[in-house]
């Protein structure tokens, strides 16, 4: 696999985390997050379960609140002002490692819904959209079907669709793969690698390394609420620097 | 190793199959099940045929005084004489074609609604006005009308009017209520629970004796507000508290998931819960919902003991008649009927309400 970040131009940062730290209670989950990323960029968040990879990105589009630092999307910070969360979830999305689909609506009516009643669009246009994603994660056969009808591979084509509708500039990904049949996990990378090609900026938690590999500017290993280390692809796959990430590497591929 | 030739399927054993599988299964399996086989057909035996032999075999159809009533079984001529009563009260008898055609209007507008298709605006408008139309073809005192006092109204047609009264409009205060208890700002809750609370510790009895008897005490002299409407508004503020646990039972089914997602498209709070949440949860606690309705209907009769009669009390005022004595059987009898036809459309409608919203449909 060739080398992508020397060819790659990015943009400027269009994610800020500074200092960010946070409690559940007592307990530290995140400690002291630095994380600038920038428009186009692919990061790939990686680390075992419980170190806080989701938590973090959750707080970028706020279902999760953070008690010091500071988080900045697009120059808005992220915080309770009604405004600025509007500004920022129309410009973040998010797909959850269960889906989210909303099962009393169809899959066309799950993409049109956000569109149509937070964004304003006519409803012909907003189904224009909807069908254009929709082709583009090849399922627009599904349509007028439910969320249930489908199979886990598909849910999970639908939910990325329905967070391209608003065209945001960043997709957050918590684990897209990890509650899927492993014949259907390749499907679902198809679709986020034609994204990754097309230059959205990207940050995905996930445990799929071969994706990280192919497409990720920048690896980045959490362990115990805090980065360990971050690195491209090639250096942070081959020649780990940190012993807990070695470590981690180590348990992840032997097998 | 060996290669195994395709098996062809073959029919399951002569006792394994038919009716005679469905017998052996459910009738017969074991000891106790052969006994309560026999109990219940016993049951059925010694009470079947004399209700069948007193309600029709021996009843009086025909006629229109006691007199007509020669034979032992029911004496229905004493409900055909008295439907009118246990349908509509003391309703003036020259008024009748009122509430019958705020009747025809329902039946209308639900053949409308059902068989001809869009329009929903228009539909919407239509049921939204429907109330004002009902109020003022039965109340009367506009366009010429005469008034017709609550006082007059009874039988099924006070049953239908509290009911309906209460079911449409203890269902959006059930769902603030339940709102509110989900809420995140601790006076609405508070305030919520309280109430709900409050109310699921009373009596019906006791509120409408409130509604009745004690609220008047605090209007000033001289305002006399309508009995019924202390009634319905005692009735609805009592089934919202119940309605309000229902939904919030419903809420409970919900994935966290689904909040995040709506939260995550960036739906406000009142979207999210009309859009998402609020579908999900009233259709997950549909049959909760259908049975709280369902003994609201039933406990319209209790309204009583504040001096309304519905169209159980009915059978007490039409059964007083010195022309008609002891005829409380058949009237009981043919008040249960209408319950019970009222009741289980109900439960039906919910099953059928259930199957359509059913989206899971396998794969």
């Amino acid at each position: 696999m060739a080398e992508q970040t020397n060819t790659k131009k990015l943009g400027e940062p269009i994610i800020q985390l500074e200092h960010v730290n946070k409690w559940y209670d007592d307990f530290h989950v995140l400690k002291d997050i630095n994380l600038e990323v920038r428009q186009g960029e692919i990061v790939v968040v990686a680390g075992p379960s419980g170190s806080g990879k989701s938590t973090m990105i959750r707080c970028i589009n706020r279902l999760e609140e953070y008690q010091e630092g500071s988080i900045r999307v697009k120059g808005i910070e992220v915080n309770n002002d009604v405004k600025n969360l509007r500004a920022i979830r129309s410009n973040v999305a998010m797909v959850f490692q269960h889906f989210n689909l909303f099962p009393h609506l169809t899959i066309l009516e799950n993409l049109t819904l956000a569109p149509v009643w937070v964004y304003k669009t006519p409803k012909k246009e907003a189904i224009e959209t909807a069908m254009h994603y929709l082709e583009k994660v090849n399922i627009a056969d599904q349509a007028n079907k439910y969320p249930n009808q489908l199979s886990g591979g598909q849910q999970q084509r639908v939910a990325i669709a329905r967070a391209l509708c608003k065209s945001p500039d960043i997709m957050l990904f918590d684990e897209p793969t990890s509650a899927l049949d492993p014949e259907m996990i390749g499907e679902v990378l198809d679709v986020m690698i034609k994204l990754a090609e097309e230059g959205k900026t990207m940050i995905t938690v996930t445990h799929e390394m071969g994706f990280a590999r192919k497409v990720a500017d920048r690896v980045i290993f959490m362990d115990a609420g805090q980065i360990i280390e971050e690195n491209d692809p090639e250096t942070f796959f081959h020649h780990p620097e940190s012993e807990r990430l070695q470590l981690f590497l180590k348990q992840i591929l032997n097998h | 190793m060996a290669v195994y030739p395709p098996k062809p399927a073959k029919e399951p054993p002569l006792l394994e199959r038919g009716p005679i599988a469905w017998v052996r299964h459910n009738l017969l399996s074991s000891p106790f099940n052969i006994a309560f086989t026999i109990l219940g057909l016993a049951i059925l035996y010694w009470t079947i045929p004399p209700f069948v032999k007193w309600a029709f075999l021996d009843a009086n159809f025909a006629g229109h005084t006691k007199a007509d009533c020669t034979g032992n079984g029911a004496c229905w001529v004493f409900v055909k004489e008295k439907l009118n009563m246990f349908f509509f009260g003391f309703y003036p008898q020259d008024q009748l074609w009122r509430p019958k055609s705020v009747i025809a209007a329902i039946l209308a507008l639900v053949a409308f609604a059902k068989f001809v298709p869009g329009l929903h605006r228009f539909k919407l408008l239509l049921i939204v006005l429907f109330p004002v139309f009902a109020f003022i073809m039965l109340h009367g005192g506009y366009f010429g009308l005469p008034l017709v006092e609550t006082s007059k109204w009874g039988g099924l047609l006070l049953t239908l009017v509290i009911a309906s009264v209460g079911i449409i409009l203890s269902f959006p205060i059930g769902i603030l209520l339940a709102l509110g208890r989900q809420s995140k700002l601790p006076i609405i809750k508070s305030l919520s629970v309280f109430y709900i609370e409050f109310v699921r510790g009373v009596p019906l009895i006791t509120v409408l004796f409130m509604a009745s008897v004690v609220l008047p005490l605090f209007f000033p002299e001289g305002v006399n507000f309508d009995k019924l409407a202390r009634a319905l508004i005692g009735i609805t503020l009592f089934e919202a508290a119940y309605v309000a646990e229902n939904i919030r039972s419903g809420f409970q089914a919900i994935p966290k998931g689904q909040y995040e997602a709506a939260d995550a498209l960036g739906l406000s709070y009142w979207q999210k819960m009309a859009l998402v949440i609020l579908p999900q949860a009233i259709k997950v606690t549909i049959p909760n919902l259908v049975g709280t309705f369902i003994s609201l209907f039933k406990d319209t009769s209790l309204v009583m003991i504040i001096g309304l009669f519905d169209l159980l009390a009915m059978v007490n005022v039409t059964s007083n008649d010195r022309d008609w004595l002891g005829m409380d059987t058949e009237g009981y009898v043919f008040v249960a009927f209408i319950f019970w036809i009222f009741t289980f459309s109900m439960s039906m409608y919910s099953k059928r309400l259930e199957r359509k919203l059913n989206t899971d449909k396998g794969k």
